[in-house]
């Protein structure tokens, strides 16, 4: 199986996670004191696969056959899914608490769903990226349903299984039309002979149906009916995960899949498409934005829009946009996750305090978490000191440079539009005052999540280079 | 005399299309869902004719992979039914409509 030690250590953040899976259910079989153990368990696994990842990022190879990638930005993945995930295990100890729903296969599941998001960022064959998105997309399912009890979260999970399972359909497709074409699921080949290829009408066929896909797993525009109405009914731990780790995982895909889009003339046939798909969603997550009242719902619309914005990086199609593409999802990822965090823990106890008006006068109650609140709000808006803006100028600069300039113009417009909704809420948190009552439950561990990811927020915010220049090295 | 692997290709891009056209015009939660288990097999069957056509086995394998992930699918996805089920005594995804703006 392994050719020699090396590969097997290259491999070691994918084998933690297994291996956890395994363990994890072995604990949740004997020990009676599973709901204590698990979740500082997979913390514990998450973050040594993260720190693994970070530390021997320089290792690049392929291994197992040339199934797998290893090292490089593929590793840079690796930390933003694990990093991410730790994140939801620390938020959850006290929501599942809160709600009194616990299951042991919850923290299961947040490990298999991470496991399938490495193999989609590491693949090297359209075989892994199909397996990895199966074992993301089935864990999301049950995520999403967990709280089986209530209907809502039945509703969300039957509606993602619907619609991400006719996306699913339309990615085998595609992957069949793509191995006609190509006579070989390797995708070292697909992109060395990229040109070549596209002038076969059943490889277009066979891309643009993958890439329709892979549209409802980013949420992008015309196939976004489903994020909302998920967001809304699964608990919010784990939106934040659907709408961090699996958007990352998905274009983590696209990017291994597709780099020959990146890579010259051939992959401008493309351009079109995912220039549209970028607008749209641009524009249609932010002004439906405007009009949410829900807290959740409102950061489902704003997860369209920068889905959008991550599109114009697609469609701008050269080295730098994957720069800004993977430094956007580094971004975006922990400033989702501190915003699902703050709203977890200001939900109370029968999902009381989602509307955006019980977030009014926070700011004198709450003062820290208003504080928290407001820097990621500031950030999502693209205001420059926080990680948001950089992630936004990288991206336009790179469709600048690819001679869109009007692509990334609509882009500036629709994040002005966007900043009127997330200033919204800091205006409420300070300007307002409210007389009801707020109660919800204090939590450490989810203060702990909270400030970590809002640290990073600020850290590549102010030190944007150091990590650029990062993942520059590898492309 | 062997048929034309155009007749094959056509005959699947026709199963997808109906595959496609099932989910989104029925209401039913369970036909959607075989509306979908349609789509994964006429993926299956392209896959095996270029397989067979090329002489090459990876398709076939691809296929097996398929079937497997199709049955894991199947089991979650019965599930989320049948949860939805006891809850709301109904499968229409038309009735199943709480969230919305």
């Amino acid at each position: 199986m392994f050719n020699n030690a090396q590969e097997f250590f290259n491999l070691l953040p994918l084998v933690i996670i297994g291996a956890g899976i395994v363990f994890s259910l072995l604990i949740e079989m004997y020990s009676k004191k599973s709901e204590l153990l698990l979740p500082w368990f997979s913390v514990i696994i998450f973050l040594a696969a993260g720190l693994h990842s970070l530390y021997y990022v320089g290792d690049v190879s392929i291994v197992l056959q040339n199934m797998l990638a290893t090292g490089g930005n593929v590793n840079v993945f690796y930390a933003i899914f694990t990093f991410g995930a730790a994140i939801v295990c620390l938020l959850s100890i006290d929501y599942i608490k809160k709600y009194g729903t616990y299951f042991g296969e919850y923290y299961i599941i947040l490990q298999s769903s991470v496991l399938g998001m490495m193999l989609m960022a590491g693949a090297k064959d359209l075989f892994v990226i199909f397996l990895g998105l199966e074992i993301m997309s089935v864990s999301f399912y049950i995520l999403a349903g967990m709280n089986r009890k209530k209907l809502n979260a039945n509703e969300a999970s039957l509606k993602y299984f619907l619609l991400g399972s006719f996306a699913t359909g339309f990615i085998v497709y595609g992957i069949a039309l793509i191995y006609g074409s190509a006579h070989t699921t390797s995708i070292d080949f697909i992109t060395s002979n990229f040109a070549e290829l596209t002038k076969n009408i059943l490889f277009i066929t066979g891309v643009l149906l993958f890439l329709i896909g892979f549209s409802f797993k980013i949420a992008a525009f015309p196939f976004h009916m489903w994020v909302p109405d998920v967001y809304e009914g699964s608990p919010t731990t784990v939106a934040a995960l659907f709408s961090t780790g699996g958007k990352a995982a998905a274009f983590s895909a696209i990017l291994a899949t597709l780099f020959a889009l990146f890579n010259g003339p051939a992959g401008n046939l493309f351009t079109p498409y995912l220039a549209v798909i970028s607008v749209l969603s641009m524009f249609y997550g932010s002004i439906v934005a405007i009009a949410q009242d829900n807290f959740k719902r409102m950061l489902a619309y704003s997860s369209i829009s920068h889905a959008g914005y991550l599109a114009i990086g697609l469609a701008a199609g050269n080295h730098d946009a994957i720069a800004g593409i993977i430094f956007y999802l580094a971004a975006y990822t922990f400033m989702n996750l501190a915003a699902f965090g703050i709203v977890s823990l200001l939900e109370g106890k029968d999902e009381t305090n989602l509307s955006i008006n019980s977030y009014a006068g926070l700011g004198t109650r709450k003062p820290l978490l208003a504080a928290l609140l407001a820097i990621i709000m500031f950030s999502l808006a693209g205001i420059p000191p926080f990680a948001g803006f950089f992630g936004k100028y990288y991206i336009f600069i790179a469709a600048v440079k690819a001679h869109l300039t009007w692509l990334a113009i609509l882009g500036v417009l629709s994040s002005a539009i966007s900043a009127y909704f997330y200033l919204r809420i800091v205006v409420l948190m300070y300007f307002k005052s409210s007389e009801d009552e707020f109660v919800f439950e204090p939590s450490n561990n989810a203060m702990v999540a909270i400030i970590f990811s809002v640290l990073l927020v600020i850290l590549l915010g102010v030190f944007p280079g150091t990590f650029l220049d990062l993942i520059t090295r590898f492309i | 005399m062997t048929i034309p692997i155009e007749y094959y290709l056509i005959l699947s891009a026709f199963m997808f299309i109906v595959g496609v056209a099932g989910v989104l015009t029925r209401r039913n939660a369970i036909i959607v869902f075989m509306s979908i288990e349609l789509m994964l097999n006429s993926a299956n069957l392209t896959l095996v004719t270029f397989s067979s056509y090329l002489g090459n086995s990876i398709g076939q394998l691809f296929v097996f992979f398929v079937m497997t992930v199709a049955a894991a699918e199947a089991a979650v996805g019965l599930a989320i039914i049948i949860a939805i089920f006891r809850n709301k005594l109904t499968v229409n995804i038309d009735e199943i409509n709480i969230l919305k703006w």
